[in-house]
């Protein structure tokens, strides 16, 4: 029989960067996000690998990026304060195409906020937060299993894409506690670091391939514009370079979107979500099955780069798209634009702290459809 | 430069964005001939830098080199040379870079007592930028954003990585050539966070401000404003007040380095009860 473990999310996230070979984690604790970081600081030593707390978030992201350039595998985790001040270091990673993974246990609100409520309020803060056009890959988990799993995957892209990937958890699934399917050892795949196959003549932003420092070539690294040697480039060459660092992303969105497809084939009403907020989406489709409304679910795990071409699939079919979120509406703007026009969009937002019901979702498909165009169901 | 040291520069990158009259060449030839008489391996060095006219230093040297954010340098290099210990990292900050903007990573970086090494090319004025205040500006003396002269009280960096922990702590300047060299190579071969304070001379802002524009003056104003102590290597030790910058090494003791702790922190969890959980 296999293994199974009652975890948190927050447990489950640790032990997927275990599993994924993570073997540098700096963090600055905070709520809700801390048990990542209280497990690591056990489990990281007992495994040879390194754990530090750093002074601040800053600190933190800076150190992850320094030791990817050190050959470590590095991850940190923080919440929505803590997020912003990693910013900075997110635009860093992201011109000097450094591989980490940065997971976000969403909370409540702008600021302090409420530390022990769940969100969803930092999707386009993942996406856009630091300054200037940038490649990120951005991920969403919506059960316990998910944190593990999706863990990995951030792993495995920040790899592949060489760009920093962000997880976005959030207070509920961070604490919430399920009895999952414990992953063996081979059973979810691992991706490894890339090397060059030639040392000398090595260039540090030419591609996929990666070398630390210390491993025979030597070279520079900066967070200013410059060219596949690290030298610094202006205009045209800078304009490339751009083009080139967004495009490696933009431009593998399908293979890089992640989802869930349920009940969706014969759907009329399509119900979008991502994160914990795709567990009542799946029950509201259930319920307005039951009631013989035809409502399927399209589960997002990639929210960056956007999946146009899932959205506009779900658009073309149905009358309506319900996009519940725990914000006022952020990824339901990636959707109407995605949706261009083909259905009606209706955004259904909670931000009392609490999880959205089944039945608030669902409401919006019960709801008379001359109250629903273009106006928020807020709960 | 002679030959010796020449094979440190990347000279594709030269010239360098420095302006005439500038310390921080002649702080960079004492960082190569430490370097080169340390005989360290060219590929195992790390230079790392912040943001300022000291970050532009790696661009010119041929180490593995890396020019991070505005006075993050300590904490990058915290993550490099955690991942890979066998690099020496040689961090390189300029004085905002180090106490304004990166205090607080400074600070702990010398609590911490990780092995590396920080050069800060303490200008007293924000260069790049075009010549505001600085926390190291002394008071008094102007700046494009203290026109009627600074009311601050500067901060003294010896002092507060005394403090702070640091094992070993010096201060010389860039008038000072040889003395230069010789804290820097100590300061490398500390065995925990070496600390080395450069005040160096900016003619173009700092003393065109102050009356000390030309490049001869400034480097003179350097050498009078400034206080060579005796080396005093007891932990008691501390910087006196006084008008004058004491020049000197305040400290140089050893105590366990983060990396060493941390290793047998890793045998004790490794061999000991905290690897109970099952491996994922």
């Amino acid at each position: 029989m296999r293994a199974q473990r009652l975890v948190q999310g927050n447990e489950a996230c640790a032990h997927g960067a275990l599993y994924a070979g993570c073997d540098f984690y700096a963090g600055y604790p905070i709520t809700p996000s801390t048990e990542v970081m209280e497990i690591l600081s056990l489990e990281m030593p007992a495994r040879g690998r390194v754990f530090i707390q750093m002074e601040d978030e800053i600190a933190s992201i800076s150190a992850i990026i320094g030791a990817a350039w050190g050959g470590a595998r590095s991850m940190t985790a923080t919440s929505g304060p803590g997020f912003s001040l990693m910013q900075e270091g997110i635009g860093y990673a992201a011109i000097t195409e450094t591989p980490c993974v940065i997971v976000n246990c969403q909370r409540w609100g702008p600021s302090t906020g409420q530390p022990t409520k769940g969100a969803q309020g930092d999707v386009m803060q993942a996406i856009w937060g630091t300054h200037g056009d940038h490649p990120v890959i951005v991920l969403t988990a919506s059960n316990v299993r998910d944190s593990f799993d999706m863990t990995v995957r951030a792993f495995n892209l920040a790899e592949e894409y060489r760009v920093p990937v962000i997880l976005l958890m959030d207070e509920v699934l961070a604490h919430m506690r399920e009895n999952i399917d414990w992953p063996e050892p081979g059973e979810i795949e691992v991706v490894q670091r890339r090397a060059p196959a030639d040392v000398r003549s090595f260039k540090p932003f030419a591609g996929p391939e990666f070398l630390p420092f210390g491993a025979g070539a030597r070279f520079h690294v900066t967070g200013l514009a410059h060219g596949a040697e690290g030298f610094a480039v202006s205009d045209e060459n800078a304009a490339r370079e751009l083009r080139r660092m967004v495009g490696k992303v933009r431009d593998r969105v399908r293979e890089l979107a992640m989802f869930d497809r349920f009940m969706l084939d014969d759907a009329t009403t399509g119900i979008i979500a991502y994160g914990i907020t795709s567990r009542p989406a799946q029950s509201a489709v259930e319920r307005l099955r039951a009631e013989g409304t035809r409502a399927g679910l399209l589960s997002l795990k990639t929210l960056w780069p956007f999946p146009d071409h899932l959205v506009r699939e779900v658009a073309e079919r149905v009358e309506t798209i319900i996009v519940p979120e725990l914000n006022m509406g952020q990824l339901v703007r990636e959707i109407e634009r995605a949706a261009g026009g083909r259905c009606e969009v209706v955004p259904v937002g909670r931000v009392d702290g609490h999880l959205l019901t089944p039945d608030q979702i669902a409401d919006a498909a019960r709801a008379p459809r001359e109250h629903l165009p273009g106006k928020a169901v807020h709960a | 430069m002679s030959e010796n040291y020449r094979k440190f520069l990347r000279t594709s990158q030269l010239p360098h964005v420095w302006c005439p009259g500038c310390g921080n060449g002649m702080i960079v030839k004492a960082l190569l001939e430490a370097i080169g008489e340390l005989k360290l391996d060219q590929n195992k060095v790390v230079v790392v830098s912040g943001i300022g006219c000291s970050g532009r230093t790696p661009f010119v040297l041929d180490f593995n080199t890396m020019h991070t954010t505005h006075g993050r340098a300590l904490a990058f290099a915290t993550g490099i040379k955690l991942a890979s210990p066998e690099l020496r990292v040689i961090v390189i900050m300029g004085d905002g870079d180090a106490s304004a903007i990166g205090g607080n990573h400074f600070i702990h970086a010398c609590r911490r007592n990780l092995d590396l090494t920080a050069l800060i090319f303490n200008n007293g004025i924000y260069g790049l930028t075009g010549g505001q205040l600085a926390p190291t500006t002394p008071t008094g003396k102007r700046s494009t954003t203290s026109q009627a002269g600074s009311i601050e009280q500067a901060f003294d960096l010896v002092r507060l990585a005394l403090g702070a922990g640091a094992g070993f702590v010096a201060r010389t300047t860039s008038f000072d050539h040889k003395q230069s060299a010789s804290f820097i190579k100590r300061a490398i071969m500390h065995r925990g966070f070496g600390v080395v304070d450069i005040l160096t001379s900016c003619p173009t802002y700092f003393g065109r401000m102050n009356d000390v524009a030309e490049p001869y003056d400034m480097v003179h104003y350097l050498r009078d404003t400034s206080s060579p102590m005796q080396d005093c290597t007891c932990a008691q030790n501390d910087a006196p007040d006084t008008e004058l910058m004491p020049t000197g090494v305040f400290r140089d003791e050893e105590r366990a380095d983060y990396a060493s702790l941390y290793r047998q922190k890793i045998a004790a969890a490794s061999g000991g009860g905290a690897g109970k959980r099952s491996a994922s």
